[in-house]
């Protein structure tokens, strides 16, 4: 981006000086806090603390689980919720960007359903299915499904009227009209959708675990609460970090690839 | 709002909440398909819904649920826009100060609001602050990043133009930058609203004395699911009306943009 007039753009240097001042800041303000004595270990450790718990974690399992088993765990539920929010959702809206019908069946349903939030489903969910697996994926599912419908819908709505309309004068069926004209032009809004759907989902999870689950990381992190041990906490924080920031960063080079190949 | 490019027909959308809600009493009352333990009847959830505006449930009516829940939204909102805000505007108009603050913020910004309700449980506890603390960072995240980059949308010729015709920086922030950034700004917290209201009623799941996911909470325990379909519900008013009263202050804010 060209610079903008607000201020200019700093040089190499400066900047990266700048950027490690602030690293310097963050850790020195945070430390300074946990070393000072003024509060207990166990409430805020030193971020050495942290990290030597992290790597512990890693090695020795924290209610019956290592970190990588937990993450592991909570990897599966968070694939099976928002692979079915994908392959149930992107579909959905762009039927419902096709036909005018389904769009006004569905669409106020789903306007009042996208105001619960989807937390609150939590009771539901452990009614209906337990704390094992089911739970928590109709909670990420929740979560990650409307993004997804919301995303198809629009961009089966905002496909350019003459791309339908030749279509349909060479006489496409409904189907081959929405596979072979409306899902393509509608990929890059679905994959920003599926994005955003895959942030969601994935907040979704640590919400449902920390309620309804007996493993994972949302879990580790219960746990780590009810030991009053910040350490655990804050490294169960920082792989649920980790791992939010893999997941979108391997979709935001899945939606580059896509639109780079359709030239936009 | 609007969603394509014609007005939907209103009464097929009504026809399908009447078939639904018909289709709720067969399967509930009439045929007993969904037993009471799984999902209620409508008249068990009437009941539901009567007895906690009326007597109460979980230790409180219905209304007083509502507006604690509420004020704790409103008080953590109102504190992360109120910091939030200003930091982002800063960030968008220095170089400088982007680069000092930016560590920080990629550090912090990969974690969802709703992990930081145990750390905010260790802190201070199951009461009020730690409820403020979780809906203060939930929506601080979005609040900073949008208002950042509505100062970076400003058009260059409008600054120019500003600095040009000599604006003091006071008058430069007030005339020039805030309105500039001012629809990114309200994007930012709508953003935030949404994300304060999940984390409330998460934090008050996982552990409160009121509010709204009190209700849910002691539902599920009580295994009620009459009352669990009341809170949800609840939950699901009170989000739209914040949403709908933050629209008209967005209206009211920026009466320029009447389209």
């Amino acid at each position: 981006m060209s610079a903008t007039a607000t201020s200019r753009e700093l040089s190499l240097p400066r900047w990266l000086a700048l950027s490690i001042a602030g690293f310097v800041a963050f850790f020195g303000v945070w430390w300074a806090a946990a070393a000072s004595g003024f509060v207990a270990p166990q409430f805020l450790p030193t971020p050495l603390a942290v990290l030597e718990r992290f790597v512990a974690l890693t090695q020795a399992p924290f209610v019956g689980y290592t970190l990588q088993q937990h993450l592991a765990s909570s990897f599966g539920r968070f694939a099976l919720g928002f692979g079915l929010a994908v392959i149930i959702g992107v579909p959905l809206g762009l039927l419902m960007g096709w036909f005018r019908t389904l769009d006004a069946i569905v669409s106020p349903l789903f306007d009042a359903l996208r105001f619960v939030a989807p937390i609150a489903w939590v009771p539901f969910a452990a009614l209906w299915f337990g704390t094992g697996i089911g739970g928590p994926v109709l909670i990420i599912f929740s979560g990650a499904f409307p993004p997804c419908v919301i995303n198809a819908y629009r961009g089966a709505k905002y496909v350019e009227p003459r791309f339908i309309e030749a279509a349909q004068t060479l006489g496409a069926s409904h189907f081959r009209m929405i596979t072979e004209v409306l899902l393509p032009a509608s990929v890059p809004s679905i994959v920003a959708g599926v994005r955003i759907s895959a942030g969601l989902g994935w907040q979704s999870l640590v919400g449902a675990e920390l309620i309804v689950a007996s493993s994972g990381i949302g879990y580790l992190l219960v746990k780590g609460q009810a030991n009053i041990s910040t350490a655990i906490v804050m490294s169960g924080m920082i792989a649920i970090g980790i791992v939010g920031f893999a997941i979108d960063a391997l979709l935001r080079r899945l939606e580059q690839r896509i639109n780079r190949r359709r030239g936009l | 709002m609007d969603r394509g490019r014609e007005r939907r027909p209103v009464w097929v959308g009504v026809a399908t909440l009447v078939v639904l809600a018909a289709a709720w009493y067969a399967l509930t009352t009439l045929t007993h398909a969904i037993g009471s333990g799984r999902f209620p009847s409508p008249a068990e959830a009437w009941e539901a819904l009567r007895q906690i505006t009326l007597t109460g449930y979980a230790d409180a009516r219905l209304l007083e649920h509502v507006l604690h829940s509420v004020k704790l939204v409103l008080l953590g909102f109102a504190a992360a826009t109120l910091i939030g805000v200003p930091l982002g505007l800063a960030m968008g108009a220095s170089r400088a100060f982007e680069a000092f603050v930016n560590p920080t913020f990629l550090l912090l910004r990969p974690i969802p609001p709703l992990a930081w309700i145990p750390l905010a449980i260790v802190w201070l506890g199951l009461g009020d602050a730690a409820k403020v603390l979780i809906i203060w960072f939930a929506a601080f995240v979005p609040a900073v990043i949008n208002s950042y980059s509505g100062v970076r949308a400003i058009e260059p010729y409008l600054v120019e133009a500003a600095r040009m015709l000599g604006a003091q920086r006071a008058m430069f922030v007030r005339e020039v930058l805030i309105p500039g950034a001012m629809p990114m700004i309200f994007t930012g917290l709508r953003l935030s609203l949404q994300a304060c209201w999940t984390t409330l009623v998460a934090g008050e799941l996982i552990g409160a004395i009121a509010g709204l996911g009190h209700v849910l909470y002691q539902a599920s325990l009580d295994i009620f699911p009459a009352m669990i379909v009341v809170g949800m519900a609840s939950v699901a008013v009170t989000a739209a009306v914040m949403t709908v009263g933050l629209g008209w202050i967005e209206r009211r804010a920026m009466p320029w943009r009447r389209a």
